[in-house]
């Protein structure tokens, strides 16, 4: 454990990547195999279940700290982070403990199923065991995901570099559906072929946002344009008269599309699709907010289906007669799609293709990303008709064209501290919009939360405001006096019931900070409602 | 002296009904001002006409230490104590101040004042405030580890104790200074070890002669920037402290690697520090207890090192005094007076425009 939270601590102390992917490569290449497998797990987000939920959590640590709950609460809501403030407000003991890693994981994994007093006695008399920082590292490995700037990425970098494995095999390796608990080192990193290879992803490729001139592309033959359509980015995999649908995040979800059954015995065996999962209805694509209906459901019910259908639009085959077929040109792969779309277009099933726009300059690829927000789609992609599908995100081959934002200019109301880097700050703010009331009196109306787009000076600045007005406090929340005004930017916007303004915009952020605007200048609700195609 | 007064008054002049209820009130209002009180000056002591630590331009200002936000610029006369005296006069230039001596009683209108050690930082002292029997002290900024270069914390015994909660907070829990500092002499070595300059951030005055004394100057050469440098060399007369060369212009970055400098956090991010890569930077502050504190600074490593009380040392003295009232000036003071509420303290809050080590992390020097 103790090289296992040294790494942590290192990873966690710094900015540079050099100096992470260092780190990372000599714990690897010291680190017992079994460590290694819950390593490169826990860095690629596959915890084990959490065996004991946060109220229990906080209620035995705070006995051991011997302070009223309140304040354990409000310390928490100053560190931002609950394991953190667990091991801060612990005391520390002259104990120590040698188990590995693994043996945590194991014990932790095991305790799932062990009744309430056994899990308290066993967290108490740990975090007693365990130094500052190794009592952070096991809170966390029972609370949830490491944040500590390490992507997937980075790490495939560091474990190539020391078990001398090709770091797009090793990415292709550590993708689907692996349990640590279950599998070796050996298997997972070091043996030829995968056990589950039924299941198995390739990597997403991913495109970098076009910087510049579009015209500074080139030739504009040499390339492909299609909508980026705004639904979920998923690889939909049918080997052996099975199914297996992934999202970009490395979620297996294919239980959450039943409808996508269908394909079996029409789309052949041995074919991996890359596509977009869109809301569909009438033969119409819906916004994101109708798909958000099916992401968060774990069941899907008849009546679910019936009312909120989606569709798989392809954009690239990766896999065809269980061949892969990376290394071909996106051309190549194209027409194979084609094809096989219209080979089964007939049949009904859910399934389309992402059209190819016919385009015969840079300015007709303007004009079409324009019609963007009437397609529903985020903007344009532009992918190079020569390119293989490569791992990752990369540049060169493949752009994203993204439309702009839409603005609005809204009140600050609400804020709440932040977490992370941020914590001890108030970062999380929520906007309000005029609206006139029955009473035709002017009211600021909530409709959208956003924490990012400040620089760190400004949000220094804005902290202090706040801190300086605050009206009342709940809890992390402080209810602020409307006096500033800022430009957001959103990517989407639609109607919806949950929302007290009754619109849902997608992806709000703070685009500007508006110093030359009062409160009586920002917007209203009927202006952001005027957007709504 | 009061109600000698208000007999005087009564006995020679026959108040009216209604002048008898106007006086009534007055002398009521006299009567329970408390020897100390917050305005919008700062903390004041009204029977002696004297200023604690005032933020705005007075009379007479009683100053506990030489941090910006504790000795401000404007008063007409400056009472402090005699090793404060060369600080603020670097820092304020020319003022009209007198210093004390620890433990010197001194008597305005009946009000005796005395100075008593803080612990803080070199010169910084807690406030004796004492008026018919009736005993208040201010503890400025305080920490009752002893840093071996400031007089160590001395517990006043009093009835009101108005102390500052900077770090009040059970997250807050200090490491020993010698382990501190073993750690950073540790990281310089290992940054010497890999070819690079150790740029180490901490406040001018205070932090970066605690710093510097526990340096090991047998590791290398300690560099400073020039705000340091000139504070160090007003301190030099009373503590004996390590070799130290100032950054110039002609300073060549080659000669730097391997060595260690310090520096003001304002200095980092800025052109002054990027001239030196290869070099890995350092801060020392009790914020760096926080993971999202540092992360924030973006500093590489972050030290847990305070000149302010941690949560059980707050604890601690104000038990000590013996205080039944408490005033908490700045830091977390509505959690932590709502804690000793509940431990049977008499406390609360009151606004000031103390910063504490705030300054050191979020804002920039002056």
């Amino acid at each position: 454990m103790r090289n296992f939270a040294d790494l942590i601590k290192t990873l966690d102390s710094t900015n540079k990547t050099t100096i992470k992917v260092a780190a990372l490569t000599t714990y690897f290449k010291q680190a017992s195999p079994e460590d290694k497998v819950w390593t490169i797990a826990i860095l690629s987000h596959r915890r084990p279940p959490r065996p004991v939920n946060t109220t229990l959590l906080r209620l035995w640590a705070n006995e051991l700290a011997n302070i009223p709950m309140w304040l354990f609460e409000e310390s928490y809501h100053i560190v931002g982070d609950l394991a953190e403030t667990i091991a801060l407000i612990i005391p520390t003991t002259k104990e120590h403990s040698d188990k590995s890693l693994t043996e945590y994981l194991e014990e932790i994994i095991a305790l799932k199923k062990k009744p309430e007093e056994e899990k308290k006695a066993y967290l108490q008399q740990n975090w007693l065991a365990l130094n500052y920082y190794e009592r952070f590292v096991f809170t966390k490995l029972i609370t949830g995901s490491f944040r500590i700037g390490v992507s997937q990425k980075l790490m495939t970098r560091a474990l190539s570099k020391a078990e001398d494995v090709d770091e797009d095999v090793l990415a292709y390796k550590l993708m689907g559906n692996w349990d640590p608990n279950k599998i070796t080192f050996q298997e997972l990193i070091l043996d030829e072929k995968s056990s589950d290879y039924l299941s198995k992803p390739y990597p997403f490729y991913l495109a970098y946002p076009i910087e510049g001139d579009v015209e500074n592309l080139g030739k504009v033959e040499e390339w492909s344009i299609e909508h980026k359509w705004d639904g979920i980015r998923s690889q939909t995999i049918i080997r052996e008269d099975e199914i297996f649908v992934w999202s970009r995040g490395e979620e297996l979800v294919t239980d959450k599309y039943p409808e996508f059954q269908a394909f079996l015995g029409v789309i052949p065996n041995g074919t991996v699709i890359d596509a977009e999962i869109l809301a569909f209805s009438n033969g119409e694509i819906g916004t994101f907010n109708d798909l958000q209906k099916r992401i968060g459901r774990k069941t899907v019910s008849a009546k679910l289906l019936e009312s909120n259908p989606v569709i798989l639009k392809a954009y690239d085959i990766l896999e065809w007669e269980g061949r892969d077929i990376r290394n071909e040109t996106y051309e190549f792969r194209r027409k194979l799609l084609e094809q096989l779309y219209e080979a089964v277009k007939e049949t009904k099933i859910p399934f389309s293709i992402s059209e190819r726009a016919t385009i015969a300059s840079w300015d007709e690829v303007a004009s079409e990303r324009m019609l963007a927000r009437e397609k529903r789609s985020e903007g344009l992609m532009i992918k190079r008709t020569n390119s293989t599908y490569q791992v990752g995100r990369k540049k060169g081959d493949w752009w994203k064209w993204k439309l702009e934002p839409l603005v609005i200019d809204a009140v600050l109301t609400y804020a709440m501290r932040g977490s992370g880097r941020r914590s001890n700050l108030f970062t999380d703010y929520t906007f309000a919009l005029w609206q006139e009331n029955e009473a035709g009196e002017k009211e600021l109306v909530t409709f959208a939360k956003a924490y990012s787009g400040l620089t760190d000076a400004e949000f220094r600045k804005v902290d202090d405001f706040i801190k300086k007005n605050t009206v009342e406090k709940f809890g992390p929340v402080r209810s602020v006096t409307p006096q500033l005004v800022f430009e957001i930017g959103f990517e989407g916007i639609a109607f919806s019931k949950r929302h007290k303004s009754g619109v849902a915009t997608r992806f709000p952020r703070i685009l500007r900070w508006r110093l030359d605007k009062k409160i009586a200048d920002a917007n209203t609700i009927e202006d952001l409602k005027s957007m709504i195609i | 002296m009061i109600l000698e007064f208000n007999k005087i008054i009564r006995e020679r002049y026959n108040l009216t009904r209604t002048e008898n209820v106007i006086f009534d009130y007055l002398i009521d209002i006299i009567m329970t001002t408390p020897l100390l009180a917050f305005n919008d000056k700062g903390i004041y002591c009204a029977i002696a006409d004297v200023y604690l630590d005032p933020w705005k331009p007075v009379t007479n200002a009683i100053i506990t230490h030489g941090h910006a936000d504790h000795s401000r610029w404007g008063h007409k006369n400056y009472i402090t104590h005699k090793t404060n005296v060369p600080i603020i006069l670097h820092r304020l230039g020319e003022i009209n101040v007198s210093g004390v001596e620890w433990n010197e009683t001194f008597t305005i209108n009946n009000v005796k004042f005395s100075l008593h050690p803080a612990g803080h930082i070199i010169g910084s002292s807690q406030v004796r405030v004492e008026h018919k029997g009736e005993v208040w002290v201010f503890t400025g900024d305080y920490k009752t580890e002893d840093d071996g270069i400031s007089v160590p914390y001395e517990v006043v015994k009093c009835d009101t104790f108005i102390t500052e909660c900077t770090f009040g907070l059970p997250a807050f829990k200090w490491t020993p200074q010698a382990e501190v500092m073993e750690n950073i002499n540790n990281w310089w070595l290992e940054n010497q070890a890999e070819g690079k300059t150790s740029i180490l951030f901490g406040y001018s005055l205070g932090k970066a002669q605690r710093l510097l004394k526990y340096l090991n100057p047998e590791i290398g050469q300690i560099y400073t920037h020039g705000s340091i440098e000139n504070m160090t060399n007003v301190l030099r007369p009373m503590v004996e402290f390590p070799k130290t060369t100032l950054i110039t212009r002609e300073t060549k970055k080659e000669e730097l690697l391997g060595n260690i400098v310090l520096a003001p956090p304002s200095a980092h991010g800025g052109t002054w520090i990027r001239k030196m890569t290869p070099f890995v930077t350092g801060s020392a502050s009790g914020w760096m207890a926080f993971r999202g504190a540092r992360r924030r600074r973006a500093v590489d490593k972050g030290f847990v090192l305070s000149d302010h009380c941690d949560w059980y040392s707050l604890l601690d003295s104000i038990k000590a005094t013996g205080a039944e009232k408490v005033i908490c000036t700045h830091g977390y003071t509505d959690i932590f007076s709502k804690y000793l509420r509940e431990l049977g303290y008499d406390a609360r809050t009151e606004k000031t425009q103390y910063e504490g080590e705030l300054s050191e992390i979020d804002k920039t020097e002056e």
